[in-house]
């Protein structure tokens, strides 16, 4: 039986269980003179419950174990699944359905064990996201282990050149590509520089006239159209970014008489950065809000200017939950992908030259996984270990960055 | 300064020095807060130039170029035999009743290859239209009517003025020649700008005249229902659990660390797991929005938990006392009481990840949604392509109609995400409560 009939049988029975359970606890109270503490409907769920809970956990596990890669004999597998399976599942549901109408009386308290199931699936859906982290860990881990057994970990890490096309080209695995991925490292942190250099200003100085200078209607109209950057999808600044801004730079450095290409980290730097503006400027909104305001009336009151007391107190109060905001942005911009991908170059240029045409870690992600994909090549696999680099730089530039603006808060609390 | 002043004798708040020292600090106020204002200016301006850059190039994309021409539907053509049979007449040539009306129109274009640039003007997509024509109404053959048909992107792209008529011939896309014909159609009236349904209402296509964004909305819309489906009720579930029944411990510590830590996951990784858990081990199929709804499920998942989490925090205590004071379980008080409550605080957070998802490109590259797909996708496992992978497909094209086409989808994308952000603000605003 495939899945939709099994399904709808399942549904109907414990429909039919619904409809019992209710009426026998009607019936039952009816002889009983006793209080009935639950209501009908509830003995209903109870013997739902009873039916559908033992086939779920059946069918969960079956799933589980047809996912793993255990080869078993295909016919007899067919025929487990087709028939023995099915019929297993019905009868778990079938004596769930029996028993638990048999157990209804007035005294059974079956909103202890509605509770109790609702319970256990709240904590199963707090679990998903222990899950998903592990999931990624793994995922990454065990591809990545892989790919260093192909690689040795001293070349991906301290090799200069990178060109995982030609390991595809000849047939010989790894040792004809060339997996260095210092130029990858260096030009993501060249773009992430580049963008750094324009959020980290503007968003800052934009944050800082918000908090201290600007009327509550000017704030009222700024701030949501800031935050528009920050809803605008990344596509759209890769977009933007390839075909206008790359453009302008290079129209740019013609009239200049310096050579500009039209892929430069520049254009995607810029780009960058300009998404990355409202994240620093609200992180760093809240900061300097949690500034406690008698700092800022001793400054004035010993005659500072409000420029002065946001240079000399506000701004060295806030200087850890600052650092905290900038390291957030960092990782946000080592991670980010589209705009990268669409107005930075492909190929691994070893360079600080922010003219130049540049490669990240992401752009190569994408490019070694799009298209067709086999996955005992070293250049599929390499990818899961840029992947796993990546998620460990961001995670621990991002633990850094709250355990700072914790603290920080800490201080002021 | 006021030590100098002092020595100096007098008033120190009136000595020159001091003064002029006023004078300084006052210059640098100004100084300082105008460079404040500037930084917001500068923000804003970008933001100015991106929108427009979209909008200008992007409006056009709205309006499509159509040659009206004089078809005569030949029964030679259609229908040799005379015997109205509906195969035979959805197997013709409708093409040559065209390449006939414009033989017609240019009797002097001699030659193949002038022939298959004067051929050129008209779409691909005539011979369909031509075809559904003579299927509705088989009385047609024989007769002649000028029809408009759905221009070449070459065409359309003349029309709109993307192309430099003083550029030297060989560096031009639309030779000398082509332009000669489109002045003599365009002298006759029969170029004509009609907005441009089939953009909305196509799918994707290689000739750019004719690609839409119906496919990449249909599967965008199908991937936002599973990351809802997934991602709605799981997040409610895990906010009400962490702020109602989780008792301090490890595990609730770890849950809350890893949802802040995911929260901040670069979306690609999501796109990994994906591609590592869903399509290699779990065996989905490929390019389908039932797999990119569940990748970015788990992507918006943690933007859910903590917009829930504010939400049902933002309910006052007194509310669950007195649920409980009436002899309510925790679970009734829960779920009859603040949830309900709470529940605008978490629509409006489920909206804005939703529509951040909605944007979302990265993880979908790796799990096989960057593929051509020219069908409108039926259901949640047919392979589909969502908008901004759509854009970034057309971005990637070389013909220059798709520029266009790329930006009047990115409108058609941010017009969607500003309904979606307009309906959080207005439920927030109908529905928030100040306790």
């Amino acid at each position: 039986m495939s899945f939709y009939p099994l399904l709808i049988v399942l549904l109907l029975m414990s429909a039919v269980g619904y409809w019992f359970g209710s009426k026998k606890a009607l019936n039952t109270v009816r002889k009983s003179s006793n209080f009935l503490t639950p209501r009908p409907h509830q003995f209903g769920l109870y013997v739902v419950i009873w039916a559908l809970v033992p086939p779920v956990i059946l069918g969960g596990i079956w799933a589980i174990l047809q996912v793993t890669p255990i080869q078993m004999d295909t016919g007899a597998m067919r025929q487990i699944d087709r028939v023995v399976f099915p019929v297993i599942l019905l009868l778990a549901a079938g004596a769930g359905l029996y028993f638990s109408i048999l157990r209804i009386n007035p005294d059974l308290r079956v909103r202890k064990t509605i509770e109790g199931l609702i319970y256990v699936i709240l904590i199963l859906a707090s679990i998903i996201s222990i899950l998903t982290t592990l999931g990624i860990v793994l995922s990454l881990l065990f591809e990545t282990i892989q790919f260093f057994g192909k690689v040795p970990m001293s070349e991906f890490f301290f090799g200069l050149t990178w060109s995982p096309q030609t390991a595809l080209r000849t047939d010989q695995v790894g040792s004809s590509g060339a997996f260095g991925s210092i130029p990858l490292f260096t030009g993501t942190l060249l773009i992430t520089f580049i963008a750094m250099c324009v959020a980290v200003p503007l968003g800052l100085l934009s944050a800082v006239y918000m908090t201290e200078y600007a009327s509550s209607r000017f704030r009222s109209v700024v701030k949501p159209m800031l935050e528009i950057l920050a809803g605008i999808p990344t596509v759209v600044y890769g977009f933007f970014a390839a075909l206008t801004v790359g453009v302008f730079f290079r129209d740019l450095g013609d009239s200049l008489g310096i050579d500009v290409v039209s892929e430069s980290a520049l254009a995607a730097g810029v780009v960058m950065g300009m998404m990355i503006i409202p994240f620093v400027s609200s992180l760093s909104d809240d900061i300097i809000m949690a500034v406690p305001q008698s700092l800022r009336d001793g400054s004035y009151g010993l005659g500072a200017t409000k420029s002065e007391t946001v240079r000399k107190v506000i701004l060295p109060a806030a200087l850890p939950g600052i650092v905290g905001a900038v390291l957030l942005a960092v990782s946000r911009a080592i991670g980010e992908t589209m705009i990268v991908v669409m107005a930075a170059g492909f190929a691994a240029n070893l360079t600080a030259n922010p003219l130049e045409a540049v490669t990240t870690v992401t752009v190569q992600i994408v490019g070694l996984l799009v298209g067709d994909q086999e996955f005992d090549s070293a250049k599929t696999l390499a990818a899961f270990a840029l992947a796993l680099v990546l998620f460990i730089v961001t995670l621990c530039l991002n633990v850094i960055a709250l355990i700072v603006v914790r603290k920080y808060r800490e201080k002021y609390d | 300064m006021t030590d100098q002043a002092q020595k100096e004798g007098g008033n120190a708040w009136q000595s020159e020095a001091f003064l002029k020292n006023l004078k300084k600090r006052k210059r640098s106020e100004r100084r300082f807060r105008l460079t404040g204002l500037l930084a917001i200016l500068t923000a804003l301006t970008l933001l100015a130039i991106l929108l427009f850059s979209i909008v200008s190039k992007g409006y056009t994309a709205f309006v499509q170029t159509f040659v009206t021409l004089d078809i005569t539907f030949a029964e030679e053509v259609i229908d040799p035999n005379g015997t109205l049979d509906p195969a035979e007449l959805r197997s013709a040539n409708y093409n040559k009743l065209v390449q006939n009306a414009l033989r017609e129109k240019f009797p002097d274009v001699k030659g193949r290859r002038d022939l298959r640039r004067l051929f050129g003007l008209v779409s691909g997509d005539a011979n369909t239209k031509l075809r559904k024509m003579v299927e509705n109404d088989p009385e047609l053959i024989g007769k002649t009517i000028p029809v408009s048909l759905l221009a070449g992107d070459d065409v359309d792209m003349v029309k709109k003025g993307y192309i430099d008529r003083n550029l030297v011939e060989d560096d031009r896309r639309v030779k000398d020649k082509e332009l000669a014909w489109l002045d003599v159609l365009e002298a006759d009236g029969d170029i004509k700008l009609h907005f441009n349904t089939g953009f909305f209402t196509n799918g994707d296509s290689r000739e750019p005249e004719k690609a839409g964004i119906a496919g990449a909305m249909v599967g965008s819309f199908y991937t936002l229902v599973i990351t809802m489906v997934i991602a709605f009720p799981i997040g409610v579930m895990t906010a009400i659990y962490l702020e109602e029944f989780a008792a301090k411990n490890k595990l609730t510590d770890l849950i809350e660390v890893n949802i802040n830590n995911l929260a901040a996951v670069p979306s690609i990784v999501f796109g990994l797991l994906g591609l590592a858990i869903f399509l290699n081990v779990a065996h989905m199929p490929r390019s389908a929005p039932v797999v990119g709804g569940l990748t970015l499920a788990l992507m918006t998942l943690p933007t859910i938990i903590i917009a829930a989490r504010a939400a049902i925090r933002a309910v006052p205590d007194s509310i669950r006392q007195a649920a409980l004071g009436l002899g309510a379980s925790k679970q009734q008080a829960a779920f009859h009481h603040i949830l309900p409550l709470s529940m605008p605080g978490i629509l409006t957070g489920t909206i804005i990840g939703l529509s951040q998802a909605l944007g979302e490109t990265a993880p979908l590259l790796m799990i096989g949604m960057v593929a051509f797909i020219a069908d409108i996708p039926g259901g949640f496992n047919d392979p589909a392509t969502v908008m901004p992978v759509q854009i970034f497909l057309w971005a990637d094209s070389p013909e220059r109609a798709f520029v266009e086409k790329t930006s009047g989808a990115i409108m058609v994308l941010l017009g969607f995400l500003i309904l979606m952000n307009a309906f959080a603000i207005f439920l927030r605003k109908k529905f928030e409560r100040r306790w």
